[in-house]
């Protein structure tokens, strides 16, 4: 049977007119069956291409950045604008920031890969509303759209956060960028209620609480940020258009209102969108870590917890992104205190990931490549974040490049890394195809070694004084923003070669079996690539996720 | 109706109505999902306007003789009208999801069109009021114009910022009759679907949501009336 799948290249159909249930992506055919299917793994393969296209957009920005603050290398330094004037330079540190927070980060690992996982490790044949999850797409889409007509239309040059005064006063297409971000942000939120009314209404008979992959519930404390903390930059976006086009004072002195309460509204979402961003990370490490540990979870109900802890103290943090921004001392110090606090939910997981690879018998997937990159990238992304939460160090440290480098650690080493390694563990459930091992190890080492050199030396420079968002810089600055730019070089190559072998087996890739990982969570047990609604009878759950067959219970330590 | 089917259903030994989609295993989990979904939604609604009303708070608190001077040229009778037709929705569209429960098509059908008509009565009295406010040159932001104001019989000078309070006053009156708006959109669906019997006892989770929506709307509205007609 599987030689004569490999032979030939419509395998599926030749497999479908042998009396096999067809699978999802043969079920239906033509463009238009993918435009209005309500499928959640048609909808997380479509949030994928979308999201893998900005990336790669987002990317090429980053990289003009770097080239840019090069320097003129030949005739030596002097003039830096030699790539283009400082003007774009502005518009392409601005895209960068905006399409990689929004149209990547923010649905990367949700939209994508919860859409296609979460029904099957729950054991449900979709989400609770199917259709509102097409809605969602279509409005990521023209969300999308909105960010890339402001392009069109000259671009922005305000920065991702969209400060006020400037973004009032900027002659940049900044209201229809803000009503693209408006438009994503209902997306986000429709994504999150359907993903909590599916945690809790469509679990499969016998799978409680605590027996639900740590991805669910990572997932399920993104949800509850997405649902509660969204709408109030979508009132707060809407206000900033509005005083644009009126000319009404909320956020710009000059007209009698406050720029500081922009600052307020603007992170009381997009702290807890830090968290958005980086909670599914830690689900998919949690599976990643586990699985190819080939052993029980260290601390299940504390890391399901953290979640929750981060979804909920992560509220109540926006302030220390604003201690210079003129708030009280008194002020100043509450946040400076729950930014520690957070950190304390943040450690438990990673001495529980830790913890659990102690004594396993490690696969060294490349899956797991990346997991352990994650656990090395975003520990120092985590720790530098308590020095900016520290009250004097940040007055040193603040709007340097020791910040871009810190959120870099986090965003990038943290959740883009995690979404790779997701990519590796899930691709032949997706796709019903295997990646090379070889190459993938290749480009996780690309990967990891040029994103230590691009934002290591950013560190250093932040410490120096390196300002951020400046298009220029003192000559003393040139050798390590020049290593920087070659380490993002590293960084694309890296993501160049993992393009390529992910397309050689989408083409010819090895066939991939039901489970090649040895999992126990639910979608391990259903055909690769799935069947149209999920499973061929209703499973029902008897064990927890990771209770592996080789784990000898006799030997039980620790309550293990 | 339904109680016909569920009783064919019960003799083939499974209970599977036709308004019960795939993907869900019973009527009880497909209700239970659609209210827990609307439930979400309104808490996202609450965040969405409280963000407003911080910006109230912050304005009132920077001007507070604005908005002291500036509410009197709202028309506090107008909009306590058009509290009586919110709250009067809000009893009919209890009443229209109370006949769904008793399976009443015309208790369903009446109530839902007086909901209807009563929203759009508010929407008229705030049409007036706002060509009242265009007329005048009440405006927000730079359209405000205190020339044409005092033209039109208003206090020569509203001290503070007035032209920051027709922005508030706008914006969130503004974005409630959006919510209003929205949602006679849905209840000319509702009138559509009640028609063609589509909802019973057992199933009229859409119109019990609409309901919830409704309510939280007349909520918004009863704290925003004090707080711009009757500011003290």
């Amino acid at each position: 049977m599987d030689s004569n799948r490999n032979s030939a290249p419509k395998s599926a159909h030749a497999a479908s007119a042998g009396g096999v249930e067809p699978n999802y992506l043969n079920a239906h055919k033509g463009i238009w069956s993918w435009m209005t299917t309500v499928d959640h793994k048609r909808l997380g393969i479509m949030y994928l291409v979308g999201i893998l296209t900005f990336f790669a957009a987002g990317g090429i920005f980053a990289l003009l950045v770097r080239t840019q603050l090069l320097g003129k290398i030949f005739g030596g330094p002097g003039k830096q604008d030699w790539l283009f004037s400082g003007d774009t330079y502005n518009k392409l540190f601005t895209l960068h920031g905006a399409v990689m927070v929004f149209l990547v980060i923010i649905p990367s690992i949700p939209a994508s890969l919860g859409n296609f996982f979460l029904p099957l490790m729950l054991g449900a044949k979709d989400v609770a509303f199917p259709k509102l999850n097409l809605m969602s797409f279509y409005v990521y889409v023209l969300g999308g759209c909105f960010l890339l007509f402001s392009i069109l239309t000259g671009a922005v040059d305000t920065g991702w956060t969209f400060y006020t005064p400037y973004s009032s006063t900027t002659s940049t297409s900044v209201v229809s960028a803000v009503m693209g971000v408006f438009i994503l942000g209902f997306s986000s939120i429709l994504t999150g209620v359907n993903f909590i009314v599916t945690i809790h209404k469509m679990r499969a008979p016998g799978l409680t609480w605590t027996r639900l992959p740590l991805f669910v519930w990572a997932q399920y404390a993104t949800s509850l940020i997405q649902v509660l903390a969204t709408p109030v930059l979508a009132i707060t976006l809407m206000l900033l258009a509005i005083e644009r086009t009126m000319g009404v004072g909320i956020f710009d002195p000059k007209l009698g209102g406050d720029p500081v309460l922009f600052q307020h509204f603007f992170w009381f979402y997009s702290h807890p969108a830090v968290y958005i961003m980086i909670l599914p990370g830690f689900g998919v490490i949690s599976e990643i870590i586990t699985v190819n540990s080939r052993k029980q979870i260290f601390g299940y109900k504390a890391i399901a917890m953290s979640s929750v802890a981060i979804a909920v103290i992560g509220f109540l943090v926006w302030g220390h992104h604003m201690f210079t921004s003129g708030q009280s001392e008194l002020a100043s110090a509450v946040f400076s205190f729950l930014t520690f606090a957070v950190a304390v939910p943040t450690a438990i997981k990673v001495f529980s990931w830790v913890a659990t690879m102690y004594g396993g018998s490690i696969r060294l997937n490349s899956a797991m490549c990346y997991a352990l990159a994650f656990l090395f990238l975003f520990t120092i992304g985590g720790l530098t974040g308590l020095f900016l939460g520290s009250l004097s160090v940040d007055i040193h440290l603040h709007d340097t490049y020791f910040v871009v480098a810190h959120f870099h650690y986090v965003m990038m080493g943290g959740t883009m890394t995690a979404f790779v390694g997701a990519l590796h563990h899930w691709w032949p459930k997706m796709t019903g195809r295997m990646l090379s091992e070889f190459w993938g190890k290749v480009g996780c080492f690309f990967v990891f070694v040029g994103f230590n050199i691009t934002f290591l030396s950013q560190f250093l420079l932040g410490t120096k004084g390196m300002p951020r968002r400046y298009a220029n810089y003192l000559p003393e600055f040139q050798t390590l923003h020049q290593i920087s730019t070659v380490g993002s070089y590293l960084l694309g190559l890296g993501f160049l070669i993992t393009l390529i072998y992910m397309i050689q087996s989408l083409i010819n890739g090895e066939k991939a079996s039901k489970n090649p990982w040895e999992a126990m969570s639910l979608e391990w047990q259903t055909d690769s690539p799935p069947i149209e609604h999920n499973f061929h009878v209703q499973p029902v759950v008897k064990h927890g996720p990771y209770e592996f067959p080789e784990i000898d219970h006799s030997l039980a330590r620790g309550g293990h | 109706m339904g109680e016909q089917q569920s009783s064919q259903a019960a003799a083939a030994g499974q209970h599977h109505p036709k308004y019960l989609a795939h993907h869900f295993e019973s009527m009880e989990q497909q209700n239970a999902s659609g209210k827990l979904g609307m439930w979400l939604f309104l808490g996202q609604e609450v965040l969405f306007f409280s963000g407003l009303f911080l910006a109230y708070t912050l304005a009132r608190i920077f001007y507070p003789e604005t908005f002291l001077a500036a509410h009197e040229l709202l028309d506090w009778k107008l909009g306590a009208l058009n509290t009586i037709f919110l709250l009067t929705s809000s009893l009919t569209m209890a009443l229209a999801v109370r006949g769904a429960q008793i399976n009443s098509k015309p208790t369903m059908f009446w109530n839902i069109l007086a909901t209807l008509l009563l929203g759009g009565a508010f929407m008229v009295v705030k049409y007036i009021e706002y060509s009242h406010k265009f007329h005048d040159g009440l405006l927000p932001g730079h359209f405000f114009d205190a020339a044409k104001a005092m033209h039109n019989g208003h206090p020569a000078n509203i001290p503070g910022a007035p032209a920051i309070f027709f922005a508030i006053y706008f914006t969130m009156t503004g974005t409630h009759g959006l919510h209003v708006l929205i949602g006679m959109l849905l209840m000319l669906w509702l009138l559509v679907r009640i028609n063609r019997g589509d909802f019973n006892s057992e199933n009229h989770v859409f119109l019990e949501n609409v309901g919830l929506y409704w309510h939280i709307v007349d909520l918004i509205w009863i704290f925003l009336f004090p707080l711009l007609y009757l500011v003290r």
